[in-house]
Order: C-alpha cells, then sequence, then structure tokens
C-alpha cells in the first residue's frame, strides 16, 4: 500500500509508556511539598539527600585531565585490559586460582546492565544445554528485559517470603531443584534488589551444591560488593565459593553504586572457564557480541576505576569511602526501626535492620504506599521496596510518622 | 556397546563433588550447616571429569582492521608506516586530544558535577545540541519538533539502536548498503537480523563513484511489503567522507539520490560520521542531510562524534528520526528508549557533557571549529603533497587527481590485493587489503616515500 504524500511510514508505531519508577521520580521532582522524601531512587544519597560524588575519584579525575599522555583512542573491543584485570582480582580475590590458571576472561561492559546484556546474548549464542533464566521472584526489575532481548526464556524461584519478610529457602531449593538440567540461574551476589534479603553463607553452599549436582549454571550479578558489611572481599564470599568448586559461571559486575559512577556505565563481565583454551576462544567469541552492539565501551569511568584499583592508597582509600555508605545505610536502618519502636507502631519491624544493603522490602503494601504518597509525600514503589539511602537523619522521623499512620489507619 | 554409548551421548553433563575439610552437610534446614570461610583455601572439591560448558566454543576470526595495527607494531623497520589507523594524529603521527575538549573536561571538573545517571535517552543538552548542529538550529525540523532525538554510544551504537528498531518495526524490510562500505555496518545489520543488500558504489575503473549503478540498484532494490505500509528499503548513505573509499556524490548527484529514493518509497539512513572533519565546515558537511530534510522527507540519521571532536573512546553519538509529526517524533523516542533500555540502561555521561558544553560555549565552539579545520586542513595538505608527489615521481601519464577528490580521513588508492600486499611486503606501508589508505596516519614527511611505493606497486605489480 503506497503511503499518501505527507503520511509518515512511522504512522504505525505505538507510544511506549515511561517506566513507572521514573514516572514517579517525576513526580517527586515537580511535588512542592518541602517535606517529601524520595525513597524510590535507585542510588546512593548523602545523609542530607544530596548525590555523592567520592572523593577519591574526584582526585583521581584531577589527575586524569591533566596527565598530559593520556589519549581518547579507542579501547580494544574488549575494553581497558587493565581495568579487567584489575575488576577480576576485586571480585575474584587476588589469590584466585581461576585467574592464576587464566581460566578467567573479562570484559569490559556498560555497567551492571551492559555486562548483563553481553553475558545474556553470549549465552543465547553459544550455551546449547538450556536457552531458560531462573530469577529471584521478585528481582531487580530490568533483569528480564536484558535476556529477553537476547531471546532467553524467563522462570522464576521463589524467594522472598513476605509472612516473614525473609529468604524462602525451602521454595529456592526446591524451584532450583525442578529447573531442567543446564538452566541458568540469575543470582544477586549480595543485597538483594530490592528484597534487601540475601542467603547466608551456610545456604549459599548448599545452594551451590545443588546447582552443581542439577548442573545449573550460575549468572552472578554483582552491583553492590561492599555494601553489605563495608568488606569488599566478605560481600564476595557467595560468588567466590562457587568458583573455588572448580565450575563455570559467569558474572556480572557494576561500578555505579559501590564508586558512585552511575552515569559512566563501567562494569565488567567476567566468565569463569574450565581451561584457559576455553576462556581464550570465549573472549574472541565476545569480541563478536559487542562490536556490532558499541564496537568499544567507554573509556572514561574505567580510567578512574583502574586508577583507583591500582594504587594501593587509593584503593585503601576508596574502600574506607565504601565502609561509609555501608555504615550510612546500616545507621538508617538502626534509627527507622528504633523510630518505629519508640512510636510504638504496630508490627515486627525487625526485618528493616536484618536486611542489608541499599534496599528493603518494607512489608507495607500497595494501598499503604499510596496513602504514605498522599498525606505524607513519600515516594516509594509499590511493591514497599525503601531505598535506605534515601533517608537522613533529619527525615527518619518524617517517615515513621507516615508508616505508624498507614499502618494504624488500617489502610 | 552402542546403546550405553547412545544413552551416555544423550546425557547432559552434571556435576559431581566430594566434599573435603569441615563441611556437614545436612538436611534443608537453615542453620544446619556448618561453614569456615577460611578453610576455602583448604578445601578441595574435585569437580568429577566434565567439560566446559563452552567446549563447542570456537576461536572467532581475528578482526582485519586490528590485525593491520598488530603487523605495524610487530615491523622493526625503521621506514614503517601505518595506514590503517581509523584514528587522527597530528604530523608528528600521534594521537591528538582537542584542546578545547581538554578545557571542556577542566570546566566539568571545575563544577564538581556528580556522575548521577541519564535519562535512558541520554543528555538532554547534548540531545538539543546535536540536532541542531546537524539539521541546523532555525530547521523547521527542529523547531517544529519532528526530530526524535536519543543519544547512543557513538555511530556504532546509534546504528545498532536504528537497526533494532528497523528490526522491530519494519520487519522484513531491507538495508541498501553501499558496495564497499564499512566493515561493521554488515556486521550491525546481521546481529540485528535486517536483512541486507548492496548497491554499486565504487568503480575500480575511474577510482571514483559509480553513479549509474548506484541509481539503477536503489531503483531495482524495490521491495513489496503486503502486511503494512510503507514499502521500501532503508538506504544507507555516508553523509560525507564515505568510508572506505573517500568518494562522496557531487550536490548534483546528491539531488538525483534523494529523486529516485523518493520515486520508490524508500527511507534514507544516513551516517553521518564526519561532519566538520570532511570539508573542515560543519554545515558544509551537513548539505547532503539538510537537503533530504528540505523534501519534506522522513529519515533516520546517525551520527559519531569520535572523529571530529577527537572523542573515539568516550563513545558518544546520536540516533536521530526525522518524522512527518511531533506526535510521531514522541512515540518513535519512545520505542527507542525502550530498546536502548535493555540494552545499557542509559548512556554515559562524560561525553555527552564534553559535547555540551564546548557546543554551549560560544568561545569553545569556535575554538572547536578551528581545530576541525586545521584536522581537515592537514589532511588537505597531505593530500595536495601526495598528488604532486605522486605526479612527479610517475613517469606514466596516470591520472592521480582521485586523490584530490576524495575526501576525508580515507582514500581508496585503487590497488588491489596483490598489490596492497607489495605496499606492505615490500615499502612496509601497512593498509588494509581493499586498497584504502588513512590519511590521518600520514605526513607531509612521508608523502614521497609513500608515492614511490605506490607507484612502485601499481606499475610493477599485477
Amino acid at each position: 500500500m503506497k503511503p499518501h504524500d505527507g503520511d509518515s511510514v512511522f504512522a504505525h508505531i505505538p507510544h511506549v509508556p515511561e517506566v513507572p519508577l521514573y514516572a514517579m521520580l517525576v513526580a517527586f521532582s515537580k511535588d512542592p511539598t518541602p517535606l517529601k522524601l524520595n525513597l524510590g531512587i535507585g542510588v546512593y544519597r548523602t545523609e542530607d539527600g544530596k548525590p555523592f560524588l567520592l572523593n577519591v575519584v574526584r582526585r583521581v579525575e584531577r589527575l586524569l585531565v591533566n596527565d598530559m599522555s593520556t589519549f581518547k583512542e579507542h579501547l580494544p573491543t574488549t575494553g581497558m585490559a587493565e581495568f579487567n584485570r584489575l575488576s577480576a582480582k576485586l571480585i575474584l580475590g587476588a589469590d584466585s586460582p581461576a585467574i592464576k590458571e587464566n581460566r578467567v576472561t573479562t570484559v569490559q561492559c556498560l555497567s551492571g546492565s551492559g555486562s548483563l546484556r553481553i553475558g545474556a546474548e553470549f549465552l543465547a549464542k553459544h550455551y546449547h544445554h538450556q536457552h531458560t533464566v531462573y530469577m529471584s521472584q521478585p528481582t531487580y526489575a530490568n533483569h528480564p528485559n536484558f535476556f529477553n532481548a537476547a531471546g532467553l526464556a524467563i522462570k522464576t524461584y521463589r524467594y522472598y517470603d513476605p509472612g516473614t519478610c525473609g529468604l524462602d529457602f525451602q521454595g529456592m531449593l526446591e524451584d532450583l531443584s525442578s529447573a531442567p538440567s543446564g538452566a541458568i540461574v540469575l543470582l544477586q551476589a549480595c543485597a538483594h534488589n530490592p528484597t534487601g534479603v540475601d542467603p547466608t553463607l551456610p545456604q549459599w553452599q548448599q545452594i551451590r551444591q545443588l546447582m552443581r549436582s542439577k548442573g545449573l549454571f550460575p549468572f552472578f550479578d554483582s552491583a553492590y560488593q561492599g555494601f553489605v558489611s563495608g568488606n569488599l572481599d566478605e560481600d564476595a564470599q557467595s560468588i567466590r565459593l562457587f568458583v573455588a568448586d572448580g565450575g563455570e559461571c559467569i558474572i556480572a559486575q557494576s561500578y555505579s553504586k559501590i564508586m558512585g559512577l552511575y552515569g559512566e556505565r563501567v562494569g565488567a563481565l567476567s566468565i569463569v572457564c574450565k581451561t584457559a583454551e576455553v576462556a581464550s576462544c570465549v573472549e574472541s567469541q565476545l569480541k563478536l557480541v559487542i562490536r556490532p552492539m558499541y564496537n568499544n565501551p567507554p573509556i572514561h569511568g574505567a580510567s578512574i576505576v583502574a586508577a583507583i584499583l591500582k594504587d594501593r592508597d587509593m584503593c585503601n582509600e576508596w574502600s574506607i569511602e565504601v565502609k561509609a555508605m555501608s555504615d550510612r545505610l546500616i545507621s538508617m536502618r538502626r534509627q527507622l526501626f528504633d523510630a518505629l519502636r519508640d512510636k510504638g507502631t504496630p508490627g515486627d519491624w525487625s526485618h528493616i535492620i536484618r536486611h542489608v544493603g541499599m534496599f528493603t522490602f518494607s512489608g507495607l503494601n500497595p494501598k499503604q504506599v499510596a496513602f504514605m504518597n498522599q498525606e505524607y509525600h513519600i515516594y516509594m514503589s509499590s511493591d514497599g521496596r525503601i531505598n535506605m539511602a534515601g533517608l537522613g537523619p533529619q527525615t527518619v522521623p518524617h517517615l515513621a510518622d507516615a508508616i505508624h499512620a498507614a499502618v494504624t489507619i488500617g489502610v | 556397546m552402542a546403546s550405553t554409548m547412545l544413552s551416555l551421548a544423550s546425557v547432559s553433563p552434571s556435576f559431581s563433588l566430594s566434599i573435603q575439610g569441615k563441611i556437614k552437610l545436612g538436611s534443608l534446614e537453615r542453620n544446619n550447616l556448618f561453614i569456615k570461610t577460611e578453610s576455602f583455601g583448604r578445601m578441595s572439591m574435585v569437580a568429577a571429569v566434565n567439560p566446559s560448558r563452552f567446549e563447542g566454543v570456537t576461536m572467532a576470526p581475528p578482526d582485519p582492521i586490528l590485525g593491520v595495527s598488530e603487523a605495524f607494531k610487530a615491523s622493526t623497520n625503521e621506514m614503517k608506516l601505518n595506514l590503517g589507523v581509523g584514528a587522527y594524529r597530528t604530523e608528528e603521527l600521534q594521537p591528538y586530544v582537542l584542546n578545547v575538549v581538554k578545557k571542556a573536561e577542566n570546566l566539568m571538573l571545575e563544577r564538581g558535577e556528580n556522575k548521577e545517571y541519564l535519562p535512558i535517552e541520554g543528555l538532554a543538552a547534548f540531545n538539543k545540541a546535536t540536532a541542531e548542529l546537524l539539521f541546523g538550529a532555525d530547521n523547521p525540523v527542529i523547531k517544529e519538533q519532528k526530530v526524535a532525538t536519543v543519544q547512543g554510544l557513538s555511530g556504532t551504537g546509534s546504528l545498532r539502536l536504528a537497526a533494532a528498531f528497523i528490526e522491530l518495526y519494519f520487519p522484513g524490510a531491507k538495508a541498501l548498503i553501499s558496495s564497499p562500505t564499512w566493515g561493521n555496518h554488515k556486521n550491525i545489520f546481521n546481529d540485528a537480523r535486517v536483512p541486507w543488500s548492496e548497491y554499486r558504489y565504487y568503480d575500480p575503473k575511474t577510482v571514483g563513484l559509480d553513479f549509474e549503478g548506484m541509481i539503477s540498484d536503489i531503483k531495482t532494490c524495490f521491495v513489496f511489503h503486503e502486511l503494512y505500509s510503507p514499502e521500501g528499503s532503508f538506504v544507507l548513505l555516508h553523509g560525507c567522507a564515505h568510508n572506505p573509499t573517500g568518494i562522496d556524490p557531487t550536490p548534483q548527484q546528491w539531488e538525483k539520490i534523494a529523486d529516485v529514493i523518493q520515486e520508490k518509497n524508500h527511507i534514507p539512513f544516513f551516517d553521518v560520521a564526519y561532519q566538520g572533519f570532511a570539508s573542515g565546515s560543519l554545515d558544509a558537511d551537513a548539505a547532503a542531510v539538510r537537503l533530504f530534510v528540505a523534501r519534506g522527507m522522513e529519515l533516520l540519521v546517525a551520527q559519531s562524534y569520535s572523529k571530529n571532536l577527537g572523542l573515539y573512546a568516550e563513545r558518544i553519538g546520536a540516533i536521530n528520526v526525522v518524522l512527518t509529526s511531533s506526535d510521531t517524533a514522541a512515540r518513535v523516542k519512545s520505542q527507542l528508549k525502550r530498546l536502548a533500555r535493555p540494552m545499557y540502561s542509559n548512556p554515559p555521561i562524560h561525553g555527552a557533557k564534553i559535547v555540551a558544553n564546548i557546543v554551549g560555549d560560544p568561545t569553545l565552539f569556535s575554538e572547536w571549529k578551528a581545530e576541525m579545520e586545521m584536522m581537515a586542513g592537514r589532511i588537505k595538505n597531505v593530500r595536495q603533497k601526495l598528488y604532486d608527489s605522486l605526479c612527479a615521481e610517475d613517469k606514466s601519464r596516470k591520472d592521480w587527481s582521485f586523490i584530490l577528490k576524495q575526501i576525508g580521513m580515507f582514500s581508496f588508492t585503487g590497488l588491489n590485493k596483490t598489490q596492497t600486499e607489495n605496499m606492505t611486503n615490500k615499502w612496509h606501508v601497512f593498509m588494509t587489503k581493499d586498497g584504502r589508505i588513512s590519511l590521518a596516519g600520514l605526513n607531509l614527511a612521508k608523502c614521497e616515500y609513500l608515492s614511490n611505493a605506490i607507484i612502485d606497486s601499481y606499475h610493477n605489480v599485477c
């Protein structure tokens, strides 16, 4: 059918609605009320609610800008070699046998998101055992999209138990047990988004053992290394457990939160293989996935990361800043819990201090969330997820008031 | 026994573990397990002899263009010349960071700007600046908001977003690409599952444009889609400084190309990677795109700031779609965002801010234009010197003027594969097998040497 003059060949294109979370953030920014709280964001904030540029990052950028020996020529498709090496060491440990044996291929990607997509595309092309990915119920909202886009099927495993506000470990193991052999399983390394519920290390051991016995393939998403305990090595234990048994896995790493590099889009995809030969072939094939997507990754964020990780003092300074962020999150949890306890808010709120990382599933239902938004100008996602980084000592009382009201008014 | 072997072959690999050390594996109840984290090192968990999940993954072939640079690095000959390089080099053959870029980065640092996520569509100030640079700030399509602009990962990422969009909303539609074209174009369309075919472009007899062939192939590559309107294919055009040939249509030829595309209801899809870098003038290099826009045509344009701002590794570019209404533009933009989100969530900030700061500041913008003229000027000087050397050294009457007629970073020399090999093996001039040289890797001092190499290869090798 020939279009008439003036007709658009794009007339049939429908509108895509805005991602609900983003629409909510827009609403927050337009809200004129002085006492409003944004607990729906996915980023770290200072106690004044401001974005946080790490001091060590600022220092490094100054050095980079003044360094006349740095150029902006294309990185290799696999990214900055030094960045890749240091990222693998960070997540797997400096003494990791897998690294020593050259069994790990690491490629720089666009933060966790880009790593997940490249990993998904690679699996869709080269992993022939199963084309289904199991992910926790619930999980980070964007997780299904990366795998869908690569043509992989999505299934879920039970994870969050609303009755206990904790891990449905039995359900998780049952669902993984009944997954077909060879299925890919997406695991969040620590600080589960959105629930804040992590398996304990003994539970991770069981998960690992079950997965290995069923031939399930682990795909780790590590976006919060250091945000749980304040210790980088400790928060990588779940991954290192799996790598220590000599088996294979894929790891997506993000520096968005842990180095505050959000918009720079810095991350890494590591594939731990059985042998160095396989790792080498895998790397060559990863290039063929990356090249037709964007050719080679952006340099700025990777330069910052590499400069920090390779310098002992700066690395130390960074780990102190990570601990400070982690401590602040723990402090906010404590303060919120205490405030609710002091108010005598009905219910058991201990999950707030049991949960780890940036997020907590508050246990509030969508009606209560809507009530808090209307009456108290609290912005959070309808699943009850709260970003603890959105709180400061001055604003905890307001949130406590809001929760108290929502719970007692019987919404 | 045959049946046993068959059954083994059909069983998917499974891991079996024997665990030593202080691990007690209890029941599925919580808190029944005991583990000492510090005993990891001493644990030996033997995964039974099981193959890798990726055993069948073969070694991918190396990138041919990368191979040229690597061969150059490996060469120890002092006369060696790297004409495979795709990045601008100074007269001293060094990489070049524009002064104006350093200034912008310093400004950004002084302001202490944060690194918050950009929206999926990218930095608003960048998107505004990039569309205005391309179409002209006064262009009606901008004023009437008929352009959907989304920040992309340089030219490649922007092309990929467009290809993904085409695959989704114009299923079965073909891309028509020039023969030859930049190598990655085919990879992008292949990976996005957009079928493509070629239109004639390079004429080896004239070392120029096969215009008649081009027009004829665009006319006959007419595809009728029954399921929806539109019909027609997406014709990939290089806005200026065609890569790899350096051969651009004349303004008159562009008019005819636009005629035939309109006639066949094809959709123009421009790749603009050299705006300002080709002629030294941002406006002149955008003339082809603006010609099509002025006719009221809907079209796509992928932009890159890799060369013209030297921001290669920052990965900054944009995909622009010009529509007939602002409503359609809004819908198309929302779709491009939807495709970007599962690729990388949101684009990198650094390069976008550099561009926005430079274009947004009159002083910096002028400085940029001056540096761009300088870069384009150096390339033109080198072309002139190479041409003069060829004419001076070559005793035959061969017409080398194509060197001057071609534009941009690259030139097709007209040398064939064997002749190119002679260039490398005898003269240590590293270039791609298609006869392409990068003028960016050449300086005035080396022109005479290069002309000798070309003359020898052309005349003495078949």
